[in-house]
């Protein structure tokens, strides 16, 4: 089975204190280490999962600067076979519609694949639009919110979503974006980190893909952020006086009002 | 740090942060090590960063070996302590054992399947390696070992012990002391008993007992006579740069939690961080990491590159300890009432710090290892 892995490279989450917004209004993000979208190590530990299981091997895209290669070295550290950093000055400030358009090109012009696994959402924008986007690209059937993968005679993905949960059984080749809840995923072996630094991590830039320069980067974007801003959260204090019983009371009522307590 | 390293250091920082720091505290007080999470190290390649491909470890070296002890002493220095010991009874076997000697033990501790141990030390002293009154005899084809070593670091949970023991005179009358590798089981191979350590408790410590032990004359280590130089070469190169780097570990713990809690407290109104005395102490704390990490550093690019680094060694250790415990001083004083509180890791970071003095050698003993040679070479 061949399987396709998308990895993001974001700033890492546990940074995400240091992050400010300039005068102008982008987002100040010096001195923060890059990693790996915290949910696509959870899809890259189900590709890996799959393949141990199944056979195959795993493949890993990338759409960013040619310094996130450290990233895609990592993936193969875990036990990616294969990396491909799409890498282009043209690909800059693209939004979810031009990534995934540059993303469907490298899995075409390096597929096909039978199974493309994605996280569910970046840390740092959070969209969740581009592993859907990839299959409409490609055609293909796409599932998000995914929190199991069954994988006998078919796929059996349950997926979960605020409304509920929804068992499908899906034909292959599809596009499934997962959630961090799916797994835990493994530690690098040292064995791993010293196959990766033998592998080569194949950059892939613009004419190789063959892609439209309309379609991709900031010219191929139809969103443009026109104003980023710090959402100001501030716990609501209230000073309840009174004896015991009184304030107890009050608390419960509140809590109730809040939807915290059932009647 | 080379790329390779850095990936090193992560993969060690992710583990660290899931395995080792949710559990430290406990292991302390409880006085466990954790054989498991040991196991779990070794099949991730920790273990076995000195031990080439063709005998089953990852050949990464001693600079990655510093990594891995930095970053899982940053949250438990005795579970550090445990495996730079493992580490010990590794390099004497690799240096100088033969091949069969090679492929029989270095595959299982490479990979943590088997944990290791060296035992030099007796109740008449450490340093006084040629003090040690444990004796072999050879008789009837059979090393007859009988004596006791003490301060053993993994005792209990070693499954291969190398150990030095007296076997004559030379001919000088000088005591000849030779190096053996022993395998738990071996009858009349004891666990003695198990001491209760200040610090480095996720560690185990304790005596081993040998009575009409017989071996195998295959069990003899190098050449007969070797025991001081494979000793000393292992402790010095292996054991002491081993130390610096779990008090470079501590360090860093005083100084991630320093400046943790200096953020978070709030006093008149603002931060610890916005006072200045405060900011006095957390510079303090980063100039003895940077200086310990650059000694640490130091010393295994220095072994990886093939050269000697027992001096080196001793410089790294005799600063990086003492720093440790510095840094751990000034960090419970940074924290005030809260410093001394168990329910922080500060205190257990000064008593770990103070414990990695004396493993290795005292702060006298490379004192007189950096005094001699730097006479030796300004004469």
């Amino acid at each position: 089975m061949r399987i396709a892995c998308l990895v993001k490279p974001v700033p890492d989450p546990e940074h995400y204190d240091r992050i400010s917004v300039s005068p102008n209004g982008t987002l100040v993000r010096a001195g923060i280490p890059i990693v790996m979208n915290p949910s696509d190590r959870n899809a890259l530990e189900e590709a890996l999962k799959i393949k141990e299981r199944r056979g195959g091997d795993v493949t890993v895209f990338s759409m960013a600067p040619d310094d996130a290669e450290g990233v895609l070295r990592e993936a193969v550290a875990m036990g990616a076979d294969h990396a491909i950093l799409l890498s282009d000055r043209n690909f800059a400030g693209a939004d979810t519609l031009a990534t995934s358009y540059v993303l469907a090109k490298a899995l075409e012009r390096f597929g096909p694949f039978d199974l493309i696994l994605a996280g569910n959402e970046s840390a740092d924008s959070s969209t969740s639009q581009v592993p859907s986007q990839v299959g409409v690209w490609l055609s293909i059937p796409a599932l998000t919110g995914v929190a199991e993968i069954e994988h006998n005679e078919s796929l059996t993905v349950r997926c979960s979503s605020e409304g509920g949960r929804a068992v499908y059984e899906v034909d292959l080749p599809v596009i499934l974006a997962v959630k961090r809840g799916i797994n835990s995923p493994r530690y690098t072996s040292f064995a791993g980190i010293i196959r990766a630094n033998k592998t080569e991590i194949k950059i892939v830039r613009a004419e190789d893909l063959g892609s439209d320069a309309s379609m991709t980067g900031l010219e191929g974007s139809p969103t443009k952020t026109l104003k980023t801003s710090v959402l100001d959260i501030c716990r609501k204090g209230e000073y309840v006086e009174g004896d015991a019983g009184d304030i107890a009371d009050r608390i419960i009522n509140e809590l109730r009002k809040a939807g915290a307590l059932r009647e | 740090m080379a790329g390779e390293q850095e990936l090193v250091r992560k993969a060690v920082i992710e583990f660290a942060e899931r395995e080792v720091a949710p559990h430290a505290a406990e292991w302390d007080e409880e006085d466990l090590c954790p054989v498991d999470v040991l196991k779990q190290m070794g099949q991730l390649g920790f273990l076995g960063t000195i031990v080439p491909p063709e005998y089953g470890g990852t050949g990464l070296g001693y600079t990655a070996r510093a990594v891995v002890l930095e970053e899982i002493a940053r949250h438990s220095a005795g579970l550090a302590m445990a495996a730079m010991t493992h580490y010990l009874g590794i390099e004497p076997i690799l240096r100088y054992g033969s091949e069969e000697q090679k492929r029989r033990y270095l595959p299982k501790l490479a990979t943590g399947e088997w944990m290791s141990g060296l035992a030099t030390t007796e109740p008449s002293g450490g340093s006084d390696l040629s003090g040690q009154q444990t004796s072999a005899e050879l008789k009837d084809g059979k090393w007859v070992i009988n004596g006791r070593k003490c301060f053993i670091t993994n005792f209990d949970i070693a499954d291969v012990c190398v150990m030095v023991a007296r076997t004559g005179t030379d001919d000088k009358g000088r005591p000849e002391l030779s190096a053996f590798i022993i395998e738990k089981g071996t009858p009349g191979f004891e666990q003695g008993h198990r001491e209760d350590k200040l610090g480095l408790r996720s560690s185990s410590t304790g005596d081993l007992v040998l009575k009409d032990v017989r071996l195998d004359e295959s069990a003899l280590l190098g050449k007969r006579g070797d025991g001081i130089k494979i000793a000393l070469g292992t402790i010095g190169e292996v054991g002491r740069p081993g130390m610096a780097a779990i008090a470079l570990g501590i360090i860093k713990g005083c100084l991630e939690e320093g400046v943790k809690f200096a953020r978070e407290r709030i006093i008149y109104g603002k931060p610890l961080t916005n006072v200045q005395a405060i900011q006095f102490m957390i510079a303090e704390n980063r100039t003895d990491y940077d200086a310990a990490r650059l000694l640490v550093y130091n010393a295994t690019s220095l072994k990886d590159a093939g050269n000697r680094c027992d001096v080196e060694s001793s410089v790294a250790k005799l600063y990086s300890t003492e720093a440790a415990v510095r840094c751990a001083e000034r960090t419970i004083e940074l924290m005030g009432g809260y410093g001394v509180m168990n329910q922080y890791p500060v205190g257990r970071y000064l008593r770990d710090a103070m414990t990695t003095i004396s493993a290795g050698g005292t702060s006298q003993i490379m004192k007189v290892v950096i005094g001699s040679d730097s006479i030796r070479k300004m004469q």
